[in-house]
């Protein structure tokens, strides 16, 4: 059928998000694992929980922000709809309903994935395997990724698997710098300073970036450099421009190649944001690197939203037949 | 004949029992049917323990392709694969001529006889059947009365269930007329062969049963309304939690058309349209895999939530094309059953080519009387369900079990009938135990547009515990892949 359901673009699009969302999910665990080995440890923890404005949700079920609770609140807890867990079966809720769409390999492999992390017990998951577990979650959900892009039909559902899937991770870099913001940068003074180097190295390696910052910055390692770098850095692919660069296009194939008619009022948003990201490290230091960060998300939000409500049927869709 | 090679091997120690054997034949098994001895000496050749290994891999591949239903807990949903049993059960090719000219017939006569109930009705005013059978069935829809449908098709997808008695003869145990499900087991059943025993299927002549999707397509493009050339065709499903989810997504897929939900489409102007990016787009024709009850809430039950307001008016009109029809559960009741071959007769004016089997009306006084004489010997079972719910197996039951049917049976004599025990056939099956028979019937699938085509194949289910009959799905039965051999 040439006419995608709105109700499948938006499943299309989802699927994407809670894959992408699971895939960030481990790599913010697994980097506050690594920066919990010291005396902050337990602070580390509980401002995962602040990050996601997870705390009221999280002391429902749990007494108190320890490595363990924590770890298993996002992870194996299938009460926290924002779980890994959670994530990996509402995509594969999603697949399933999206079979007579996608690949029978994309499915079967989303269904093998979810059935083995279900069967995981809290062994598994304990602070010593954490790292194992998280590159398990991580080799997954970029099989995933990497079946999509080998097998999955190049039409519409492609352009909203990819809006999907790129907003949420230029929404997820975004907090990935965001979460250790306050740890790392005691004070703005250290913005530009080469204090814990080892702490903003450990933050690069989570996002897969180290190597390719060490291809650009040779030498030397500063807050601002990582920042600007995984905010805007075009050739990394999990920079928040390259991200929106990306939400770009799909929407103008959307529009252009595909006539679709809500693409254009999507496009408006993008540009707000599009000129909020024209700017370099040292403008959004002068505004404040964690103000900064809330606004890209405030816009991606926005454009979520937009998307949502023209594309994918999320309000009465148009009443005009063609 | 190498008799003696045969039964040596893997299938050395298989004793049917004195049933009908679909792979060797009658319970003498002095002349074992001729077309399936290549596949005798196959499996005698092959080891238990490869056997069983490549089983295996078959039913990991269901379970992580999720070719699944769904069984409901209290708690929550279950998927659960179909067994699959690994031994295959052939059908010779002059057997299936029979099978095929026998449903062909069949439906023939359903179509005919649910067009003369909802218009001339000659069927009552010739007195071949008591009106009432139809009238006092809930899935009369006096709606449908005096409605036109295309080439008079009513029942567009027809699932008829066959089982084989110890004399090798098939009778038709049930008509499946409204929404009858399995054939995307009968399909994935053979990629399953083809896949995990390639040596086993490799040069033998069997029929392909993997374009049922592009012939149920064409079909269903046939009845579209007057004047559209290139209809849009939907399967509406229930959705994911339906148990046969699975199918409908199987049979979107090989057709190539858009697997709805009833949210997906809406109704302006007693049209009906499908919610996509570009806005609304036209349907001409839906495949619908729910319950007329559910299809409209405006014209049927009005608290269901998975049809589409207006649906029937649009279906009035003659601006969407409905399959099946609505009203066609009047034929495939088990009281209408009891009428088919003489229904057969009146309106083909031709001999059933497939028996029925013997099934008394509790209705008529001879019926019942003999039903309550031998309850002992016979299985009673009420009109209008399915499952294999409410069935007395008679000589299974305790006596108090066949002192509650009586009074069953006495309180509403209309709503049983009884049938004689009917010993199935066996098809040696791979158990714990090794290789043992086991009971099996036949779902085979008709798709009628303009006119009726018969899948070469079908849906071999199969009771898994020893002794069972019931082959279920819901039960605890499994599949095998059927061959029909050229």
């Amino acid at each position: 059928m040439s006419n995608l359901l709105s109700r499948y673009a938006d499943a299309i699009f989802w699927m994407a998000r809670y894959v992408e969302r699971a895939e960030d999910l481990a790599r913010v665990l697994d980097v506050t694992e690594t920066f919990s080995r010291d005396s902050r440890g337990g602070q580390n923890w509980r401002s995962i929980l602040e990050l996601y404005d997870d705390v009221p949700a999280f002391f429902r079920e749990y007494g108190e922000a320890s490595a363990a609770a924590v770890i298993r609140f996002y992870t194996l807890d299938d009460r926290n709809t924002a779980s890994i867990l959670s994530n990996l079966g509402m995509a594969r809720s999603n697949a399933r309903t999206l079979r007579p769409l996608i690949s029978t390999e994309m499915w079967t492999q989303l269904n093998i994935f979810y059935n083995r992390l279900r069967a995981l017990g809290p062994q598994e998951i304990a602070e010593p395997r954490l790292a194992r577990f998280c590159s398990m979650i991580k080799e997954g959900c970029q099989t995933h990724t990497g079946i999509t892009e080998g097998t999955f039909y190049r039409d519409e559902g492609w352009c909203f698997y990819q809006l999907g899937k790129q907003l949420e991770r230029a929404d997820q870099t975004t907090r990935l710098l965001d979460s250790k913001y306050h740890n790392v940068l005691p004070s703005p003074e250290d913005v530009g300073s080469q204090v814990d180097v080892s702490r903003w190295n450990a933050l690069l390696r989570s996002a897969a970036g180290y190597h390719a910052f060490r291809k650009i910055h040779p030498r030397g390692m500063t807050p601002g450099d990582v920042a600007g770098f995984m905010l805007f850095h075009e050739g990394f692919p999990r920079s928040v421009a390259a991200c929106v660069d990306e939400v770009g296009e799909r929407l103008t194939q959307l529009r252009s190649a595909y006539n679709i008619p809500g693409a254009t009022a999507a496009m408006g948003r993008l540009d707000d944001l599009r000129t909020l990201l024209d700017t370099d490290i040292d403008g959004v230091i002068a505004f404040g690197l964690h103000e900064y960060l809330d606004r890209v998300q405030q816009y991606l939000n926005a454009l979520s939203i937009e998307i949502g409500r023209d594309l994918l049927g999320h309000a009465p869709v148009s009443t005009s037949a063609t | 004949m190498n008799e003696v090679a045969e039964r040596t091997g893997l299938l050395a120690d298989y004793d049917p029992g004195g049933r009908y054997c679909e792979l060797f034949g009658p319970p003498s098994m002095q002349a074992p049917i001729p077309h399936t001895q290549a596949l005798r000496e196959r499996l005698a050749r092959m080891s238990l323990d490869d056997l069983r290994e490549r089983a295996h891999d078959a039913e990991l591949e269901l379970y992580n392709f999720g070719i699944t239903f769904t069984v409901y807990t209290q708690k929550d949903a279950i998927d659960r694969i179909l067994p699959f049993d690994a031994i295959p059960r052939p059908i010779p090719p002059d057997e299936w001529q029979t099978l095929e000219t026998g449903v062909r017939q069949r439906v023939t006569a359903i179509n005919r006889f649910l067009r003369d109930v909802y218009h001339e009705r000659h069927v009552f005013s010739d007195g071949i059947v008591p009106p009432d059978v139809v009238f006092s069935n809930p899935n009369y829809r006096p709606e449908m009365e005096g409605l036109e449908v295309p080439y008079d098709t009513y029942a567009h997808i027809d699932g008829s269930d066959l089982i084989r008695d110890d004399d090798g003869t098939f009778y038709v145990l049930e008509d499946n007329a409204r929404c009858p499900s399995g054939v995307s087991y009968m399909v994935e059943n053979r990629h399953l062969m083809l896949r995990t025993f390639p040596d086993l299927i490799e040069d033998q002549p069997v029929r392909s049963v993997s374009n049922y999707g592009q012939r149920l397509r064409a079909a269903l493009g046939e009845i579209a309304p007057q004047g559209v050339d290139d209809p849009t065709v939907v399967l509406l499903s229930p959705g994911t939690y339906n148990s046969a989810y699975f199918e409908h997504i199987f049979l979107a897929r090989e057709m190539g058309v858009a697997l709805v939900e009833g949210r997906d489409l809406v109704t302006e102007d007693d049209r009906v349209y499908v919610k996509t990016i570009r806005g609304l787009q036209p349907v001409h024709v839906i495949y619908r895999r729910i319950n007329d009850d559910a299809l409209d809430p405006r014209a049927f039950d009005p608290n269901s939530l998975l049809g589409v307001p207006g649906l029937f008016q649009a279906y009035r009109k003659g601006n969407v094309a409905l399959a099946n029809a609505i009203g066609t559960g009047v034929a495939d009741d088990k009281a209408l059953y009891a009428y088919m071959p003489r229904l057969i007769r009146y309106y083909l004016d031709e001999d059933p080519i497939l028996p029925n089997v013997q099934t008394n009306l509790c209705r008529e006084k001879e019926g019942l009387q003999y039903t309550l004489d031998h309850l002992d010997e016979l299985v009673v079972k009420p009109v209008g369900e399915a499952g294999g719910y409410g069935i007395t197996v008679g000589p299974h039951a305790t006596k108090e079990e066949l002192e509650t049917c009586r009074q069953q049976i006495l309180d509403r004599p209309h709503n049983w009938v009884s049938q004689p025990m009917i010993s199935l056939s066996v098809a040696p099956t791979l158990v714990d135990g090794g290789i043992e028979p086991r009971h099996v019937d036949l779902r085979t699938f008709a798709v009628t547009g303009r006119d009726t085509w018969v899948a070469p194949g079908g849906l071999s289910r199969v009771a898994l515990r020893k002794g069972s009959l019931i082959v279920n799905s819901s039960q605890g039965g499994g599949s095998k892949d059927t061959w029909v051999l050229e």
